[in-house]
C-alpha cells in the first residue's frame, strides 16, 4: 500500500440532515477548507484538507445531508453518486463516514444499511454523543459496530471530541479494507419498509431508550408553533433581523461607501487629470466599492439565517409561513429569502439555498428582486417629494406615506402574483410536497456560525464580485466615452455611449412618459438603482446630489416632469431589474446566464407595461 | 438485494394484519384528519396519485420514517385550515400538510382525543 502515501486519502461525510455533519466537517478540516460548485449543478462542494498524526494528508468532502441514497433532488443526486464513485469529474471516496445524531438513530441506521450495500469500506460517527450521554441513552457501540458492519466512533463535533481516533479509524480501514462489491439498487417501497424493520430490531436489541429524553424541544414548540402566539414571535424575529439589517448593516456600508469615496478622492490628487484617473477613480475603485458595500447586508442577514438554521428554528418558520407561501405555490422556506430581500436582493437570492427542491428554489430566486430593496428608497423619496403633494388624505393618512406603502405592497403583491403564475404555467407538475423534520433545538455554536459566516462572505467576494465587478466597469465605460466634443455645451454624459443609448432607446419609452434625461439615466442606473438619482443629477447639470444638491433635483424634477410621468417612473423602478449585480449573484446562484437572462426579460417586460398603464392612466385623470 | 428481513417477520405481519375487533375498526383513521392530542400507531401506508406519482410519495414517506408500526402522535397544528400539522413519529418531529397525511392510516389509541 504504498500508493496511500502518495495521493491524498478521500473522505466524504454522509448523513441525515441535521445531524451536525458540517460540524464535524468543520473540526476535522478547521480553516483548509474550500467551497466550488460540482460541475454543470448549482450544487456547493465543500471539500477540506487535514494532516493526520501519521502525516497522512486526508481530503475530506462534506455532501449534501439526505436521509436515503434513492437521490429526490440535485443535491441528493451529488451525495449518491459520490459515494457510489460515479459522480464525474470526482475520484471516488476511500472510506465515507456516515455521521449520525446519536439521540436520533432511527433513520441514519437505514441509510448506514444502503451504505453497507455500496460495499466501500465506511464508519459510522456517533456525533453529539454528550448530549446522548447527559439523556441517560445506553448505546452497545460493539454489538451496533457487528450489526451494521463498520467501525463505530463517538465524537462531539462541536467540542473536536472523538476527531483524532475518527481519523484514525478511517485510515486503519482505507490502509486494510478492501473495496467490496456494489449491490446497491434503488430500493422499492418493500425494501424501505423491510429496511426499516431490521433498523427497528437492531435499535431494540443494541440502544437502550433514554432515560431523560429531551422535554425542552416539546416545550419550546407548544409556544414557537403555537397557531398565533407562534406567528407573532415570527413577527418579531422577522422584525429584528430587519431591524438589524438597518441598524448595522446601513452605517458599516455607509461607512465602506465612504472609505472608497475618499480612497477615490486621495488617488484623484495623485494621478494625472484624464483616462487613468478615470478608470481608477470611476470604474475601479467605485466598482469594487459597489461589491464590497453590499457585503455587511450579506453578512447581517445570514448571521440570523445561520442562527436560525443551527437552533432548528428555521424549519419551525417554514411551518408556520408554508400555508401563506404556499398559496402562491411556494415553499414555506421561501419566506426569509423574500424578507431579506427587502433589505437587497442579493443576500435575499443567496438565502434561497436554504429550500432545496430546485424549482421552489427558482421561483424564490425570480421573484426576489421584486421586493422593495432598500436602493429604492433614494429613488421613491426623490420622486415622491418631488411630485406628490404633502396633503393629508381621509383625515388621517400622508399621501405621500400612502404612496410609498402603495409600492411596498406592489412588489409584495406583484411577487406572489409572479411566483403563482410560474407555478400555475410551467411547473406545475413539480409542486413539492412539504415534509420535514423538525430538529431538537440545539444552541449554536459560535466557531461554527463564525466560520460558515465567513465562507458567505468570501463567497460573495470571490464568485460575485468576479461578475458584477466587469459589469460596474462597463457601466462606466458606457457612461465615460466618448468623450464630449470641444466646447460641447450640454452634461457630459449626453455624448457618451449612455446618452446616445439613452437618446436611442427614447423612441421607445415615449409611450411610457420618458423623457430623454431620463432614458439616459437608466443605463448609468444600471449599477444600481440608487445611481438613478445621482445619474439625474448629472444629465440636469446639477451636480453633486448630496444635500442641497437634492432639493435642487428635486425641485427640477418637480417644473420639468408631469405627475404621471412621476409615477410611470415609480411603476418602472417597481419591476425593472436596474441592478447589475443582482444579475451576476442570480448568474453565479443558479450556475449559468439563463435564469439571469429570464428574469432580466420578464422584469423589463413588467416595468413597461406597469408604466404603461400608469402613465396613460394618470394622463386620463389630467394628470399628464 | 435482502436485508436478511423478509415478510414473515413477526413485527411486520403484526402491523400490516387488517384490524380484527370492530373497536379497532372505529379507531382507524387517516392522518390527515387527526386533531392535536390523537396519537396511535401507523396501520399503513398507501399513497395515491397528486403532485408526485403515488409510488415516489409512498417512499418518500417510508424514508421520513412514516412506515407501518410507528407510533405518530398530532403535537401542533397551523392557523390557517389547521394545516400543516407537527407530528411526533417514534422519537422524531415531522411536520407534513394533511394532503400529503391522508395517505397515512392510524389505528388510534383509544384514549386519545381522535
Amino acid at each position: 500500500m504504498t500508493d496511500t502515501a502518495l495521493a491524498p486519502t478521500r473522505l466524504a461525510l454522509v448523513g441525515n440532515p441535521n445531524s451536525g455533519k458540517t460540524a464535524l466537517f468543520n473540526a476535522l478540516t478547521g480553516s483548509r477548507q474550500k467551497v466550488a460548485n460540482y460541475a454543470g449543478v448549482t450544487v456547493e462542494r465543500k471539500e477540506g484538507v487535514l494532516t493526520s498524526p501519521s502525516g497522512r494528508v486526508i481530503q475530506v468532502i462534506d455532501l449534501p445531508g439526505t436521509y436515503s441514497l434513492r437521490a429526490r433532488s440535485p443535491d441528493e443526486a451529488v451525495t449518491r453518486d459520490a459515494v457510489l464513485g460515479r459522480l464525474a469529474g470526482e475520484t471516488p471516496p476511500d472510506v465515507i463516514v456516515c455521521v449520525a445524531d446519536a439521540t436520533n438513530l432511527r433513520l441514519v441506521l437505514r441509510l448506514a444499511l444502503e451504505l453497507k450495500q455500496v460495499g466501500r469500506p465506511f464508519v459510522l460517527a456517533l456525533n453529539m454523543f454528550d448530549i446522548a450521554q447527559r439523556q441517560g441513552l445506553r448505546i452497545d457501540l460493539e454489538g451496533l459496530s457487528r450489526e451494521i458492519g463498520a467501525p463505530i466512533v463517538t465524537t462531539v463535533a462541536t467540542r473536536k471530541r472523538g476527531i483524532e481516533e475518527l481519523v484514525a479509524r478511517a485510515e486503519a480501514l482505507a490502509d486494510t479494507m478492501p473495496v467490496g462489491e456494489n449491490v446497491w439498487h434503488e430500493p422499492s417501497a418493500a425494501e424501505i419498509r423491510h429496511a426499516h424493520a431490521e433498523a427497528q430490531r437492531i435499535l431494540k436489541a443494541h440502544v437502550r431508550p433514554p432515560e431523560r429524553p429531551d422535554t425542552w424541544t416539546s416545550r419550546i414548540d407548544s409556544v414557537l408553533l403555537h397557531p398565533v402566539g407562534g406567528l407573532l414571535i415570527l413577527s418579531a424575529v422577522m422584525f429584528i433581523m430587519f431591524q438589524a439589517v438597518f441598524a448595522w448593516a446601513t452605517p458599516v456600508a455607509d461607512l465602506i461607501e465612504a472609505g472608497f469615496t475618499w480612497l477615490g478622492g486621495a488617488v484623484a490628487t495623485v494621478t494625472p487629470e484624464g483616462l487613468l484617473r478615470s478608470l481608477l477613480v470611476d470604474g475601479l475603485i467605485a466598482g469594487v466599492g459597489s461589491v464590497l458595500v453590499f457585503l455587511p447586508q450579506i453578512l447581517t442577514v445570514f448571521f440570523f439565517i445561520l442562527l436560525l438554521e443551527d437552533s432548528g428554528y428555521m424549519a419551525r418558520a417554514a411551518f408556520l409561513m408554508d400555508r401563506i407561501m404556499g398559496a402562491a405555490g411556494l415553499h414555506g422556506r421561501a419566506f426569509i429569502p423574500l424578507l431579506s430581500s427587502h433589505a437587497c436582493a442579493i443576500p435575499g437570492v443567496m438565502a434561497a439555498r436554504v429550500i432545496d427542491q430546485k424549482h421552489d428554489r427558482l421561483t424564490t430566486i425570480l421573484i426576489a428582486p421584486l421586493m422593495t430593496c432598500s436602493a429604492r428608497i433614494p429613488v421613491y423619496t426623490l420622486i415622491i417629494g418631488a411630485l406628490i403633494p404633502r396633503t393629508t388624505v381621509w383625515g388621517f393618512l400622508n399621501l405621500q406615506g400612502l404612496v410609498m406603502f402603495g409600492l411596498y405592497a406592489a412588489g409584495i403583491l406583484s411577487g406572489l402574483v409572479v411566483a403563482t403564475v410560474i407555478r400555475t404555467a410551467f411547473w406545475r407538475s413539480a409542486s413539492e410536497p412539504f415534509m420535514m423534520e423538525l430538529p431538537t433545538y440545539r444552541w449554536p455554536d459560535p466557531e461554527n456560525v463564525a466560520r460558515n459566516l465567513m465562507q458567505r462572505g468570501m463567497i460573495f467576494i470571490n464568485r460575485a464580485g468576479r461578475i458584477i465587478l466587469p459589469l460596474m466597469v462597463l457601466v462606466w465605460v458606457l457612461s465615460t466615452f466618448p468623450y464630449p466634443p470641444q466646447g460641447a455645451t450640454g452634461p457630459a454624459i449626453d455624448y457618451s455611449f449612455a446618452g446616445m443609448i439613452g437618446h436611442f432607446i427614447q423612441p421607445l419609452l415615449a409611450p411610457i412618459g420618458f423623457n430623454w434625461q431620463m432614458s439616459i439615466a437608466l443605463v448609468p442606473g444600471m449599477a444600481a438603482r440608487e445611481v438613478a438619482v445621482a445619474a439625474l443629477g448629472t444629465v440636469y447639470a446639477v451636480g453633486n446630489v448630496d444635500g442641497a444638491g437634492q432639493a435642487t433635483l428635486a425641485s427640477i424634477l418637480h417644473t420639468q416632469w408631469s405627475l404621471a410621468t412621476g409615477l410611470s417612473f415609480l411603476a418602472w423602478y417597481v419591476f425593472a431589474p436596474q441592478c447589475v449585480a443582482t444579475l451576476g449573484v442570480v448568474k453565479r446562484e443558479t450556475n449559468g446566464w439563463l435564469w439571469p437572462a429570464v428574469m432580466f426579460g420578464y422584469m423589463f417586460t413588467l416595468a413597461y407595461l406597469a408604466s404603461l398603464a400608469t402613465y396613460w392612466s394618470a394622463v386620463a385623470l389630467g394628470w399628464g | 438485494m435482502t436485508l436478511g428481513v423478509t415478510m414473515s417477520e413477526p413485527a411486520i405481519l403484526d402491523t400490516l394484519a387488517p384490524p380484527a375487533t370492530e373497536a379497532e375498526i372505529i379507531n382507524v383513521g387517516l392522518l390527515s384528519a387527526a386533531r392535536i392530542g390523537a396519537r396511535g400507531v401507523i396501520a399503513r401506508v398507501s399513497a395515491f396519485e397528486g403532485a408526485l406519482p403515488a409510488a415516489e410519495l409512498e417512499r418518500r414517506l417510508l424514508e421520513l420514517g412514516f412506515v407501518e408500526g410507528a407510533t405518530v402522535e398530532v403535537l401542533e397544528e397551523g392557523l390557517f385550515g389547521r394545516d400543516p400539522i407537527a407530528v411526533r413519529l417514534d422519537d422524531m418531529r415531522v411536520a407534513i400538510r394533511r394532503r400529503e397525511a391522508a395517505a397515512i392510516q392510524i389505528r388510534f389509541d383509544p384514549k386519545g382525543d381522535a
